[in-house]
């Protein structure tokens, strides 16, 4: 492909892969989630596909005891340190699993409909600002809705290799008109 | 495709987000040590294999993880309604006259 002239103005999306960076799972369940949110400093949606965002770190609700909590590293250790001292008072798990996942971001006018070869959703009526956890081609993925047309897509490592592929050919098809 | 409503996201999604997870309500017997060898096949493997309405569980697996129960026809692949798992069976009848 090194012999073609890439007009990137012309892609119909853009494929970037994120940088790591810091991602911790929390369960507790719903009786004790508001004492926790108290004890972690942290706003926990209640509503599925939901996330709050404070002071660089963002957090989605997975399910009705599960967060996906994206922090930067400066803030990881005081986070642990806060669920370690709650944890007597109030079971829950906070378990980091920054290496499980890797994030893509798709942007551009034809990310919905590279999206949409692979995940069974109607993505378009996904709120911008929500997330949503759910199946592209086999892979389960994370979806967070960034705007109109970004998107950032949270993929398991070992399955990445088969969701990009996936991805660029839907590319390919696309950039060719079909 | 059929589409299932999740009783925890509270959103009718695609059936490839989920997976079926046999009959419902099938409570695990206390003492299993207690039981025959007749009573213990019967829990495990005897189902009711029903043609209409049955009570069975799915689970969100490419969702929210949760296991939920659901009333599907088992003719015509309706899904009466879907509930909580912590939720009472619902009574078929007051849901049938619905329809
Ligand atoms: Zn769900």
């Amino acid at each position: 492909m090194t012999t073609h002239d890439h007009d990137f103005t012309a892609a119909p999306f853009l494929i970037e892969e994120r940088p790591w960076s810091p991602r911790l799972s929390l369960r507790v369940r719903p009786q004790h989630r508001e004492t926790l949110a108290r004890s972690l400093g942290l706003d926990l949606p209640s509503r599925i596909g939901h996330r709050s965002v404070t002071d660089k770190t963002e957090l989605l609700c997975l399910g009705p005891d599960e967060w996906l909590i994206l922090v930067p590293a400066q803030g990881r250790d005081d986070l642990m340190a806060a669920s370690a001292e709650a944890y007597a008072a109030t079971p829950h798990s906070l378990c980091e699993i920054s290496d499980r996942d890797i994030t893509l971001r798709l942007s551009g006018p034809q990310a919905l409909t590279a999206l949409a070869a692979g995940c069974p959703r109607d993505l378009g009526s996904l709120p911008i600002g929500n997330a949503a956890r759910t199946v592209f081609d086999s892979a389960t993925v994370i979806l967070w809705r960034d705007g109109q047309d970004s998107f950032r897509m949270d993929v398991w490592r070992s399955f990445l290799p088969h969701v990009r592929a996936i991805l660029h050919k839907v590319k390919a098809e696309l950039s060719s008109g079909l | 495709m059929l589409l299932i409503h999740c009783p925890y996201c509270d959103e009718t999604l695609p059936e490839v987000e989920f997976a079926y997870a046999g009959e419902a309500h099938i409570a695990r017997p206390a003492d299993p040590s207690a039981l025959t060898d007749e009573e213990w096949r019967d829990y495990l493997f005897i189902r009711t294999n029903a043609r209409g309405p049955h009570y069975e569980r799915w689970r969100h697996v490419h969702g929210c993880g949760r296991f939920f129960n659901a009333l599907r026809d088992t003719v015509t692949d309706r899904f009466v309604t879907t509930y909580r798992i912590d939720e009472p069976r619902p009574v078929l009848t007051p849901l049938e006259a619905a329809e």
